[in-house]
């Protein structure tokens, strides 16, 4: 197989199939992203790991009470047990000599097993909400879905929920911009201009666990951290500007849905793992060759103008 | 099984047991003893979801066991798994070091990279990873004989390498810096713990799973951190806690019909630690919130003797008796909520009340508790004024404060070193206790 084969491959193999994916799993990358870089800068990157593993308890209640995998409860049931684990950590940290990290570890954990506990003793073991869809979710089954005829098309039925998505958290994003970027970079200003700093916060966790929620069934509970974390990180070492961040972090998820999906294809793996890799290989990039933080430049600095401070 | 037992004949195999639920037990006790030994030093460390970056990045060395082992055998794997572990672990280091991320992003990433890096490759090849779901989830029952054995090895060398090296890697979990002076080896120290770290991590894995990993590692550590300041029985408690809730974990999974082991086991470390944060009693929070309310009653009453001496004052010392209402006005409260505080003075013999309730005196206790906290409060004032330059008007509320709480000795210090005032800065006596019974007045 030659180049141009290898680049044609998806679309020969999948047709119109791939669009769908890759529209999937940007629409699915694209809310975290945003969210996550907000994270990022907020150092509470861990916080959506607590926040991912978290929801599992909400969508299994939510899940047991509807019996309907598509229904809208699971989306405030997991929002609401992700919610349920920031207010812990903040009991613990707050009112122990116990710090944040592990205040962190204690309450997801808790909340994690909660959930596994609850789906064998409530839901047993025929049901959709499997353990292997909590893991890998079921973006490679996307083609098998419903579909819904828009403009001409037969569009999956999950890739216009996911659009919604990440419309509504563009739109919030739009909104709430100011208020985001000013208090995570200083929380007192953000105060004294008189936007509390605990509706922020928790606002702002209810924002993550929603996405996470929606992103869940696509992506499993645990890819999703990566889709909040590395497009963020990635962006992160390259620009010192938020909104830039903001884009690159964007074009970071877009890169990694069309890469994703190459791997898928190519190697015929998981998509979502695929999508996570093609990430994670994004940001190497951008750790190796980023304007900012690019680790090749700070070697090529050092060798010529700075030998003396090798040493640390 | 008869005949493998009869096969073997190591001193470790020798205490392997024969039954399946007996080798689950064991397997969950002695994960337990592993994880809340190192768990201490990974709680004190700041590093707790190190532990959890650590067990997601095994995931692409246990795919690359199970594929290239043909028997499956559990050395192979382990060597994988922890070579894979150790990676992560390596990478996160360096990327805090080379960038602006903190470790919070640098974990998450590399957590979620290998994770998703281990999830493709197992995609690829489902035939020969089945087991693999053992180890994301934890199955105590898939633990056989060899794996066993595994992890009795692995936690007796964890628990011999951590005997030995307890008090270098205690240090260096509070000061890096200072264990460097002491000429510690750092790195290498550094190096042999998160070696054990990923160590026992996958000692774990295969019982409680790669989210609940973090739980044994967690949480009986910190619970043991709320119960003791002595690291020592913190490292004892832990462990027992970790073993505890191990054995929970086996009996009740084994007692209720599918209920599965590693939830059940981080759940009964979980309601540990939630018995050890209400109840602790120095560390918990309804002991904290007990030393608050007693500290604030305790103030509220000396309020209340503060007030009545300085109706006193402001009289000349002339009447003996006090009226409730008077010091309603004095205190700005309502009748009821001074007869609530007249109260809690009289039954502990600080005031004695007028029989028709409206008036009260103070006892000879009351006079002097009284005339301490205005004297602890005037030289405050003074000494603030003297020797720190604060304003007189300034003094007051600083003085308020640390009235309640001054010591006979710093008081004494106190009274040297401003040469035994008798007026405080606004020019009102500083009240002298030890002369209270020269005082004619007061000797009643």
């Amino acid at each position: 197989m030659n180049m141009i084969e290898y680049i044609t491959l998806p679309w020969e193999v999948l047709g119109i199939g791939a669009l769908w994916l890759i529209l999937m799993a940007f629409f699915v990358a694209l809310p975290c992203s945003q969210m996550g870089s907000f994270l990022i800068l907020r150092r509470m990157a861990l916080t959506g790991d607590a926040i991912s593993h978290s929801v599992f308890p909400g969508v299994v209640i939510a899940f047991y009470i509807t019996g309907d995998l598509a229904s809208p409860w699971l989306i405030v049931g997991a929002g609401l047990a992700g919610l349920a684990s920031t207010v812990f950590i903040e009991l613990i940290h707050k009112w122990t000599r116990v710090k944040q990290d592990a205040a962190t570890g204690i309450s997801f954990t808790a909340l994690f097993a909660l959930g596994v506990l609850l789906m064998e003793l409530l839901l047993g073991k025929n049901v959709d909400l499997d353990l292997e869809c909590v893991l890998h979710g079921r973006l490679g089954l996307l083609l098998e879905d419903d579909r819904v005829a828009l403009f001409g098309q037969m569009v999956p039925a999950p890739v216009l929920v996911m659009a919604g998505v990440a419309l509504v958290t563009m739109v919030l994003l739009f909104f709430f911009y100011r208020v985001m970027m000013l208090s995570s970079f200083d929380a007192d200003l953000a105060a004294s201009y008189g936007y509390r700093p605990a509706v922020i916060h928790y606002g702002m966790m209810f924002v993550v666990s929603f996405i996470v929620v929606a992103a869940f069934q696509a992506v499993g509970a645990i890819l999703v951290i990566a889709l909040l974390i590395l497009p963020g990180a990635a962006a992160y070492l390259c620009s010192y500007r938020l909104k830039v961040m903001l884009l690159i972090a964007a074009l970071h998820s877009l890169l990694s849905a069309v890469g994703g999906l190459y791997l898928h294809v190519w190697f015929n793996s998981n998509m979502a793992a695929s999508v996570v890799v093609s990430g994670g290989v994004l940001f190497v990039l951008a750790w190796l060759l980023g304007p900012v933080d690019g680790v090749l430049w700070k070697w090529l600095k050092e060798d010529v103008t700075t030998p003396e401070e090798s040493s640390d | 099984m008869v005949q493998e037992m009869s096969v073997l004949a190591s001193a470790v195999d020798f205490l392997i047991p024969a039954g399946g639920s007996a080798k689950a037990m064991m397997a969950a006790v002695l994960l337990g003893a592993g994880c809340g030994l190192l768990g201490c030093f990974v709680v004190l460390r700041r590093v707790a979801l190190m532990g959890d970056a650590v067990s997601h990045a095994v995931l692409p060395g246990v795919v690359a066991g199970l594929i290239y082992s043909s028997e499956r055998s559990p050395g192979v794997i382990f060597v994988f798994a922890a070579t894979a572990g150790l990676l992560g672990a390596g990478l996160v280091r360096l990327m805090m070091m080379s960038t602006r991320l903190k470790s919070d992003a640098a974990l998450g990433i590399v957590l979620a990279t290998f994770f998703a890096f281990g999830i493709m490759w197992q995609s690829r090849n489902q035939q020969d990873t089945v087991g693999v779901m053992n180890f994301l989830f934890g199955n105590v029952g898939s633990i056989d004989a060899s794996d066993l054995r595994m992890m009795l090895m692995t936690t007796l060398v964890l628990v011999v390498t951590m005997f030995f090296l307890r008090r270098p890697l205690l240090v260096m979990s509070f000061d890096e810096g200072f264990s460097r002076g002491l000429g510690y080896p750092v790195k290498l120290l550094n190096g042999v713990f998160y070696f054990l770290l990923t160590f026992s991590v996958v000692v774990a894995l295969q019982a409680v799973g790669v989210v609940l990993v973090s739980a044994m590692l967690i949480t009986p550590a910190a619970a043991a951190y709320l119960l003791t300041d002595r690291f020592d029985r913190m490292l004892l408690l832990s462990v027992l806690f970790g073993v505890l809730s191990g054995l929970a974990g086996g009996v009740v999974s084994a007692e209720v019909n599918g209920l599965p082991t590693g939830p059940v086991i981080a759940l009964s470390a979980t309601a540990l630690f939630a018995g050890v944060y209400l109840v602790a009693p120095r560390h918990g929070v309804l002991s904290k919130a007990w030393r608050t309310f007693r500290r604030r009653m305790r103030v509220r009453r000396e309020n209340t003797l503060k007030a009545i001496y300085q109706i006193h004052e402001g009289e000349g010392f002339v009447h003996e008796e006090v009226s409730v209402l008077m010091l309603a006005r004095k205190r700005g409260q309502t009748e009821d909520a001074v007869r609530r505080d007249c109260k809690a003075l009289l039954s502990r013999g600080f005031i004695d009340m007028a029989e028709d309730g409206v008036s009260l005196h103070l006892s000879r206790l009351g006079w002097k508790r009284a005339m301490e906290i205005v004297r602890n409060h005037r030289l405050w004032e003074l000494y603030l004024t003297n020797e720190a330059d604060y304003a007189e008007d300034h003094v007051h509320e600083d003085a308020e404060k640390i009235e309640h709480i001054l010591e006979p000795g710093t008081v004494r210090q106190l009274e040297q070193h401003l040469d035994f005032p008798e007026l405080d800065p606004h020019g009102k006596p500083i009240p002298q206790p030890r002369h209270l019974v020269a005082q004619p007045l007061l000797t009643r």
